[in-house]
């Protein structure tokens, strides 16, 4: 154990006052974003709107979860206050989930998409006359 | 200020000193928690691919509103805000317990420990109940020309769009669902109550250790530090149920 301390150059200083302050701030905040997106998924529920509003509302929700993650990791998980390279190795990674959401909500999409238009009769055609297929768009 | 000044002069990777200024134990919680985070990603992802490829899929605010006592009154994400709370506030208390850490300040590393562990246990609570609910609370369905009542269950959806007939005993009827609703809402909180589950255990021990006076003797409290950031996790997690099943 004495060996690891040795290894380690700076110190997080204990804080007094100033860390618990930032942590009320925190709570604060993170009360009042989980507040508000109830708010806005029981207006969904509640209030009749359009499809597109709605789809709106929803991107707004996952945009404040998503600021509920960075106060959570950076302020109760210290992760901000570590080494900038730590920090990378951690959220660079994390990057391959836009690609991973982006795909596979894409390829549910195009499932259901194929689903409602798979007609039997078509399907059994299809593969004979290409050209056809192509003319009955 | 300081320390910010310093890391630009230090030559972290010269040997000597840990280039990432963290004991080994924590940086491989880190790692580990990153490892999870994707495993919890996968399949609230593979959730979403599904719930996509539907053409319905059942409204939160109508699966999720009922209350402990209160009967049928009908009270939309009521119960699922209260467990929100909870485990925010139990995150809050551990962040407390590792500052008291901090400051070598056992009886408050204590105090705060017994109280995270009092907010993982009453979530825990909360869910076998909500489980219990879903389970047990049976809904008018009809299928195949029948009309029965049916729970919800990894192979049974009431949630369906509602059926062309008549009022059943007074109760709307409605049609079965996707099944995948309910695999995929036991299937994915149910691996987070474990994470709770598992992440009291770990907080009962770091408090137990800490009465016996074992970190004071060490003279470090990163133990209770690598029990948070476990559980800030859970509670990171839950942010993403909680939109993913509840919300949205």
């Amino acid at each position: 154990m004495e060996h690891a301390i040795q290894e380690i150059t700076f110190h997080h200083e204990p804080g007094g006052k100033e860390v618990v302050s930032k942590i009320i701030k925190t709570t604060i905040i993170l009360s009042v974003i989980t507040i508000i997106e109830l708010g806005m998924g029981l207006g969904m529920y509640a209030l009749p709107m359009a499809a597109g509003l709605k789809l709106f509302l929803k991107g707004v929700i996952v945009i404040l979860s998503l600021a509920k993650a960075f106060y959570i990791v950076g302020v109760f998980m210290h992760l901000g206050e570590e080494v900038k390279n730590l920090i990378m190795t951690i959220v660079v990674p994390l990057l391959l989930f836009v690609w991973f959401i982006a795909a596979f909500l894409y390829e549910g999409n195009s499932w259901k998409n194929l689903r409602n238009t798979y007609n039997p009769k078509q399907a059994v055609t299809a593969p004979a006359a290409p050209h056809e297929a192509g003319e009955q768009h | 200020m300081a320390t910010a000044q310093a890391h630009t002069e230090t030559k972290w990777w010269s040997g000597g000193k840990s280039p990432f200024n963290v004991e080994y134990g924590k940086l491989m919680m880190w790692y580990f928690l990153m490892s999870d985070a994707f495993t919890f990603g996968a399949f609230l992802i593979s959730y979403g691919t599904i719930r996509f490829s539907q053409n319905y899929w059942p409204d939160p605010n109508e699966v999720f509103n009922a209350f402990p006592l209160a009967g049928h009154a009908n009270l939309p994400l009521a119960f699922v805000s209260l467990m929100t709370f909870i485990l925010i506030v139990s995150s809050v208390t551990m962040v407390l317990a590792v500052h008291a850490g901090h400051n070598m300040d056992k009886k408050g590393v204590i105090k705060w420990m017994i109280w995270t562990v009092i907010g993982g246990i009453a979530f825990l609570a909360c869910q076998a109940w909500e489980w219990t609910h879903l389970i047990t609370g049976d809904h008018a369905v009809m299928i195949n020309g029948q009309i029965e009542n049916i729970g919800t269950t990894v192979t049974m959806n009431p949630w369906g769009p509602a059926a062309n007939v008549a009022e059943h005993d007074g109760h709307h009827v409605g049609t079965p669902g996707p099944v995948a609703f309910g695999g995929y809402f036991f299937g994915i909180t149910g691996f987070h109550g474990f994470h709770v589950a598992s992440g009291v255990v770990i907080n009962i021990v770091m408090l137990i250790m800490a009465i016996n006076g074992t970190f004071e003797r060490k003279g470090q409290y990163w133990m209770i530090e690598k029990a948070g950031l476990y559980w800030h996790f859970v509670d990171l997690v839950w942010v993403f149920v909680f939109l993913c099943f509840y919300l949205i």
